[in-house]
């Protein structure tokens, strides 16, 4: 179980006053369950991934996993971030310890083959498409089997095939690995394709201010008529749910 | 030669290391088309010049006074001299000894103030105006001040060899560590990879078209000062040597050291650091 409980998390701001990004935050994850996390720009999504993969100690608050700070994770951000100088195989054996390194490699072989990398174990990313570095960091997010997974928007400006692709490459590992998953994104059909469960956040600063259980079957087409059909009668309930209005507060007690 | 031409040149700053002034334009040629083509003119044309500078000088020394400017022969005859008396190798190990001592001294100096400098502003700060004296101090003066300081030595001979080349080491790596990606470096983190492998394998690669390009740059400045050291208070090594046959008016000897020396120089560049860069830079290709 992910506990996350964020008090305040400031910035200090480009005028040098303080920026409040998050505030009053709380916010749980089962043990394998995929949660995404929906919010108009810049209501601090992204800190919140920060703040919960450790990068960002700069707040009032905390997170716990199972009792500790989390440490067996996994992360993908908005960019592929591959290192440009070693191959897909020793990207993806870079994340691995050192100790299990030489165990790993067939796993990480599998990982890559099971995401069609099979071909191009020993390229560098600089010559794979914008998709393939995804998939690329994809298996490195996966490749020691972390208990807590972070995603921060890691599809976005992908065209739809390929990250329909890659979503569905994600929710067979995630199946699989039975990891909690803690997914940042904007786009609703995004999260109602993959989600368990969706926590809506308020403009900046941040907290949940609806969840909403996804009791879609899995696998899910993400532009089926069911998932269609849920998302108009979301949208329909809550006509300004995407830009976070802090007013369904009240409604998400009740729901 | 004058102190002024000694001083460190004001290190440009490149993303790819450029080639060095005595060979021309060899390892980007891969963007040519045709390449084995291309590389093959290229090949007859490298041979051509050297042809050509072999055939002006013959012209030269047919004009000249014999003594003033020797033929190639006569250098060549006197390369074979040298090496048969053992005098030009002996010479020239200590002066490549001490070479490699203060280039590896040097670029391991350079390189950690470098980047510790590229990472804290505060060392940065501290640091900023003794880097600036550092690369404006002509290099006879630290020659002549670590000879004075240290005693005629060895040590105060590959110190002040070092001292002159550490200030450009540090402004190229410097540059680089200023470059790093932090975004990589938060990969790093999320991971949890640690210290070691943060640096080694996060870290470094980064900055290895930074230590490249110092390494080649600073061999290139290492082996003329090396000389002035050597002249100036040193007796053995091949500046020593020139200073003797100097004395003696003696062309045809300097023009064999030189030669030799020079050579060996473009030997390490050209079979070393060049194969060695284009290693660590595969990826780029």
């Amino acid at each position: 179980m992910l506990d996350i409980r964020i008090d305040t998390k400031r910035y200090p701001d480009r005028g040098g006053r303080p920026h409040l990004a998050l505030s009053g935050l709380r916010m749980q994850v089962a043990r394998g369950e995929f949660v995404c996390v929906v919010g108009p720009s810049g209501c601090g999504k992204s800190t919140l991934l920060a703040i919960v993969g450790g990068l960002d100690r700069a707040c009032a608050g905390e997170v716990s996993m199972d009792g500790g700070a989390p440490a067996d994770l996994g992360f993908m951000f908005q960019e592929p971030r591959l290192m440009p100088w070693m191959s897909v195989l020793d990207n993806v054996l870079l994340v691995v310890p050192d100790a299990l390194r030489e165990q790993a490699r067939a796993r990480a072989v599998e990982l890559l083959r099971a995401m069609e990398l099979g071909d191009v174990l020993d390229a560098y990313p600089g010559r794979l498409s914008g998709g393939m570095m995804r998939r690329v960091a994809l298996a490195r997010a996966f490749v020691n089997e972390p208990a807590l997974l972070l995603m921060d928007e890691p599809f976005v400006s992908l065209d739809s095939p390929t990250a329909n692709r890659l979503r569905a490459m994600l929710v067979a590992q995630w199946q699989r690995c039975q990891a909690s998953v803690l997914f940042v994104t904007h786009d609703l059909r995004e999260a109602l394709a993959l989600a368990d469960r969706i926590c809506f956040l308020s403009p900046s600063p941040g907290r949940v201010v609806l969840e909403f259980a996804v009791d879609l079957p899995r696998p899910r087409d993400p532009s089926g008529a069911q998932l269609e059909q849920l998302h108009a009668e979301l949208l329909a309930r809550h006509p300004e749910l995407l830009a976070g209005l802090p007013a369904l507060r009240e409604e998400a007690a009740h729901d | 030669m004058s102190a002024r031409r000694l001083a460190p040149p004001a290190p440009a700053v490149p993303a790819r290391p450029q080639v060095t002034s005595s060979t021309s334009p060899h390892e980007p040629a891969a963007a040519v088309p045709q390449g084995a083509l291309a590389r093959r003119d290229e090949g007859r044309l490298r041979i051509a010049s050297l042809v050509v500078f072999v055939l002006l000088w013959q012209l030269g020394a047919s004009l000249a006074d014999s003594r003033t400017l020797p033929d190639p022969l006569a250098v060549l005859a006197r390369i074979g001299a040298e090496t048969a008396s053992l005098a030009l190798p002996g010479h020239l190990a200590v002066t490549l000894g001490r070479v490699a001592v203060a280039f590896a001294a040097a670029m391991l100096v350079g390189a950690l103030v470098g980047m510790a400098m590229g990472r804290w502003r505060k060392v940065d700060a501290f640091l900023d105006a003794w880097l600036v004296l550092g690369l404006n101090i002509p290099a006879l003066v630290t020659i002549i001040l670590c000879y004075v300081w240290f005693g005629l030595n060895d040590w105060a001979a590959i110190l002040a060899v070092a001292i002159n080349k550490i200030p450009t080491v540090i402004v190229t790596v410097r540059e680089g560590a200023r470059a790093v990606d932090p975004r990589l470096l938060e990969v790093a983190r999320a991971y949890r990879l640690g210290r070691r492998t943060t640096f080694l394998r996060v870290y470094l690669p980064q900055l290895v078209p930074y230590l490249t390009a110092a390494a080649r740059s600073g061999l290139s400045l290492i082996w003329k000062i090396v000389l002035v050291v050597e002249l100036l208070g040193r007796s053995e090594g091949v500046g020593f040597q020139l200073n003797v046959f100097f004395q003696f008016f003696d062309i045809t000897g300097i023009l064999a050291y030189t030669l030799v020396f020079a050579g060996v120089v473009l030997a390490a560049e050209g079979w070393v650091l060049r194969p060695l860069e284009r290693r660590l830079g595969a990826w780029r290709a």
